[in-house]
């Protein structure tokens, strides 16, 4: 977890939910940044684009938080390098 | 026992431009609003011109968040009811919302969304798309989004029905009001067809003018595509008088017909039928009526088959009557052109003034009827008509008395 890829992440958020750069820390919970069900699946669509990964369906569902969000690119990240820059094209 | 159906606010957006007051002062001139396209790159187009909502900036009317959701159909479709609602100056209730029913048209939906993210796949190569996709191309975005903002919590839905489906829209609600099954509906349609990829496809079918839009003239060259969004308040009479609403007019009767024929070619007899079933449910005489908006696309056999439908269904009257295709300045906005129009024709009666068929150059012999050449006419008129006829052979007319 890099303060860049923190970085990446806040802003990313930020820009989907219109929302000032510094509203969106690792400690914010989704719920509390007014993020409903389907802004969260176009946040899960921005971050799958700047990281050029693909966020599986089923690890969804736990994702309510930037710091959850964090840890799931992270496990996605380092756990399937190949697959995800196979999935980036 | 039936209500009457009057209509209390109304709310446009179109080329000719944000509301209602500007669109009406823009037909009285008969002014066009068919100017250059400038949302698309027209190069590599046959043809160039369009009726598009100039100036239009959907920064003035949503926040950025709310934007991303919306795409620019949905976005005429609210900007319209919003006009109308305050318009009609409806205080609401919970009880009113759960008896107001939403009906659009749209025939082409958020095509331009779905235009963009799909080059993301076939262009771009990418493996996926904005998963607010479906939720900006569905054809009932409107509707949906007028109901989340009002809070009408009745019936909702939308008709896609091509170039007639905000008549079929107008004609549901009209219908529901008039039975009683709700107490107010907001009817209209909205349509935002300029994308590379539909103009294109427009361009296929070879019915589009490089120039601009003639009804009824011989040297018209087809049909100049428009945009916008048009809704109106459809209110119990009684119920409107009582609350002493502004009453612009009322809808008398609605009929609708099917060709069985062929996708383009028009019929005679199709439309002529939905013109008679229109005049029985308003129990009216042909003699009676005394404009018609017409369908008028300028396109080569819409005009003389329309023509000819009118005087298969008013008879003789048909060499009386005014006609007018208000398209030549509007455009044609396909599943909003029935909305846009039925506003034209309300505020026709209205104010005595029958806006004309601009762009008028010189008659067609097959189209030999009072078309209102260029000039709108100050005429008393009580009974009006406003023709929609689809594609695929789907005919909505709908009709119309003054408010004195």
């Amino acid at each position: 977890m890099t303060e860049e890829m923190i970085g990446r992440v806040t802003s990313c958020v930020a820009k989907c939910q219109k929302l000032p750069p510094e509203k969106v820390t690792i400690d914010s919970k989704f719920e509390d940044l007014g993020i409903d069900s389907l802004d969260g699946v176009n946040i899960l669509y921005a971050l799958e684009t700047e990281f050029n990964v693909s966020i599986p369906d089923e690890g969804v569902l736990g994702i309510k938080s930037v710091k959850e969000a964090v840890e799931a690119l992270d496990k996605l990240i380092s756990a399937g390098g190949a697959n995800a820059t196979a999935q980036a094209k | 026992m039936e209500r009457r159906v009057v209509v209390t606010g109304i709310g446009v957006v179109s080329a000719l431009g944000k509301n209602a007051h500007q669109f009406w002062e823009a037909l009285v001139k008969g002014e066009s609003g068919i100017r250059r396209i400038e949302q698309v790159d027209v190069t590599g187009l046959k043809f160039q011109n369009g009726a598009e909502a100039h100036n239009w900036e959907p920064q003035e009317h949503f926040e950025s968040k709310q934007l991303d959701f919306v795409d620019r159909f949905a976005q005429f479709a609210v900007v319209a009811a919003r006009e109308a609602v305050a318009d009609a100056g409806i205080q609401w209730t919970q009880s009113l919302r759960e008896q107001t029913a939403i009906v659009t048209g749209s025939c082409v939906g958020g095509k331009a969304t779905e235009d963009d993210s799909f080059q993301e796949l076939y262009l771009r190569k990418k493996t996926r798309v904005s998963p607010l996709t479906i939720m900006r191309t569905m054809e009932n975005a409107g509707a949906s989004h007028i109901s989340i903002e009002t809070g009408i919590t009745g019936p909702a839905f939308t008709l896609s029905t091509a170039c007639s489906s905000a008549n079929h829209a107008v004609g549901q609600a009209f219908r529901m009001v008039r039975s009683g099954d709700v107490e107010m509906a907001l009817a209209g349609g909205s349509e935002a067809p300029f994308n590379f990829g539909h103009l294109k496809a427009w361009e296929a079918m070879r019915v589009v003018a490089p120039d601009t839009c003639r009804p009824f003239c011989a040297d018209r060259l087809g049909m100049v595509l428009g945009e916008g969004g048009a809704m109106m308040v459809l209110e119990n009479r009684e119920a409107a008088l009582a609350r002493g609403a502004h009453i612009y007019g009322e809808i008398v009767g609605f009929g609708m017909s099917s060709d069985a024929h062929h996708l383009t070619q028009a019929s005679t007899e199709g439309p002529a039928r939905a013109i008679t079933a229109a005049l029985r449910d308003a129990s009216l005489q042909a003699e009676q009526i005394g404009y018609i908006n017409a369908h008028g696309t300028a396109t080569q056999v819409n005009d003389p088959a329309e023509v000819a439908a009118i005087r298969l269904a008013l008879g003789g009257h048909a060499e009386r009557v005014a006609v007018s295709s208000t398209k030549s300045m509007h455009g044609h906005a396909l599943g909003a052109a029935g909305a846009i129009e039925a506003i034209a024709t309300i505020l026709a009666l209205r104010n005595s003034i029958l806006p004309p068929t601009a762009n008028f150059t010189k008659p067609d012999p097959r189209c030999d009827i009072d078309v209102i050449p260029n000039t709108a006419r100050r005429a008393e008129v009580e009974y009006a008509l406003s023709n929609s006829f689809a594609f695929g052979g789907l005919n909505a007319v709908l009709a119309f008395r003054s408010p004195r």
